[in-house]
């Protein structure tokens, strides 16, 4: 048997990589498998103020990027590479990956965290890249001079239409209901912002464009009254659904999908923890998905001290 | 990988023989930027049977919308100067899914 790892960590955004430090500098032996970019959602989020000390630079990727590095300075050792499945019938787990390898761990962290939910509405798949977007950072510099709509009312919604206020002629925002549910430092910015007017109790119903987005048909809640928005660009904020497929029917999840773990983020199986935003919690934030990853750390180490000799 | 720019676009793409993957990616677009060492051993793997370029969409913003580019990351598969396949978002541009476009238009 090969290499046994103290901890396979699946993903590396916040919690991933925090927990990755704590474990590293508990001198247990980290693997954190990320799949796609290192950071996750805060590596996209340009503006990022509320992570406690960020201020003065305060960029999610930055902040990710020290993360990074803060965590391989350590001895984390960082793979790019997809998990298929985990394999928890034995005390020494075993995971395996897309590129065909398999490896060994005695505890494991899921902190694959969540993506941008779609509507499902008509348009908003065929139009994906030619208009509507997902990822503010991405894709804001093709609307300079252009209007775009923001469609949801949370703090990425109202952030990210603020962010937008710098390359977009003009930003609305469409909110199914009456108040936004961004925090009220944030919506306080953006209603002063000159170039964002809000359409309140609205939602889509249909992206229309011939090869690229024209625009949006819009229904009011309380009136019912469908109406024909022209706009260049649809940016979608409604939420989001976590990553766990490769986990189901292995630990206890809700309908949705995110999983069930404890304040010590133990999961239904013993010896495997979960973190940050895949977890069911009650906010999603890069602060607090640090600190899921630093308990998790710390409880996978109690773990091992229990059920492994040494 | 070929850099593709306005002054080439057509000679490299569009008025090329076989088929051309075009990776359009952006300076501040983090997913593309992850993408992109799997891109380029892609084109190792599979650059004698089709030709490769990427677009900077940062610097060619005109060029990609005239080509109804308005997201990152997208890929595009051209022949004969028309679109025959794309892909586009981070969710959905896995380098796995870029390996099938490719395989899938050679």
């Amino acid at each position: 048997m090969g290499k046994v790892y103290d901890v396979v960590i699946i993903g590396g955004g916040p919690a991933g990589l925090s927990a990755g430090l704590y474990a590293s500098r508990a001198r247990m032996s980290a693997m954190i498998v990320e799949k796609a970019k290192w950071g996750g959602q805060a590596g996209t989020t340009e503006e990022l103020e509320n992570y406690p000390g960020s201020i003065e630079m305060p960029t999610g990727p930055k902040l990710m990027e020290r993360m990074k590095n803060q965590a391989e300075a350590f001895g984390t050792e960082l793979v790019k590479d997809e998990v298929l499945s985990i394999d928890v019938s034995d005390k020494i787990k075993k995971i395996k990956l897309g590129s065909g390898n398999e490896i060994s761990a005695r505890t494991i962290i899921i902190a694959t965290g969540a993506q941008p939910m779609m509507l499902g509405i008509p348009g908003e798949a065929e139009l994906r890249g030619k208009g509507v977007s997902y990822c503010a950072t991405c894709d804001a510099d093709f609307f300079a001079e252009l209007e775009v709509v923001v469609v949801g009312g949370g703090d990425a919604a109202v952030e990210e239409a603020i962010y937008l206020t710098k390359f977009a002629e003009k930003v609305t925002i469409v909110h199914r209901r009456d108040q936004f549910r961004a925090a009220k430092s944030i919506a306080e910015k953006a209603m002063k912002n000159d170039k964002i007017a809000i359409m309140w109790d609205t939602v889509p119903e249909e992206i229309y464009g011939d090869g690229i987005v024209e625009g949006i048909k819009l229904r009011n809640v309380k009136t019912n009254e469908v109406t024909d928005f022209r706009t260049d660009g649809v940016f979608m904020f409604v939420g989001t659904k976590p990553i766990s497929d490769f986990a189901k029917g292995v630990v206890e999840m809700d309908q949705k999908g995110y999983i069930m773990a404890d304040e010590e983020m133990r999961t239904s199986v013993e010896g495997i923890f979960a973190a940050g935003d895949v977890r069911v919690k009650s906010l999603r934030q890069v602060v607090t998905a640090a600190a899921d990853g630093a308990i998790a750390a710390v409880n996978a180490e109690k773990y091992i001290e229990k059920n492994f000799e040494n | 990988m070929i850099e593709l720019d306005k002054d080439n676009f057509d000679s490299e793409v569009l008025q090329a023989t076989g088929p051309v993957l075009v990776d359009f990616w952006g300076e501040k677009c983090e997913p593309c930027k992850a993408l992109m060492p799997e891109v380029h051993a892609l084109a190792e793997k599979y650059g004698d049977k089709m030709k490769m370029c990427k677009l900077n969409t940062t610097q060619n913003r005109r060029l990609a919308i005239g080509q109804k580019v308005l997201g990152l990351p997208t890929f595009i598969v051209y022949k004969n100067g028309e679109k025959i396949k794309e892909i586009s978002g981070a969710e959905n541009c896995t380098p796995e899914a870029v390996e099938n476009l490719i395989k899938e238009n050679l």
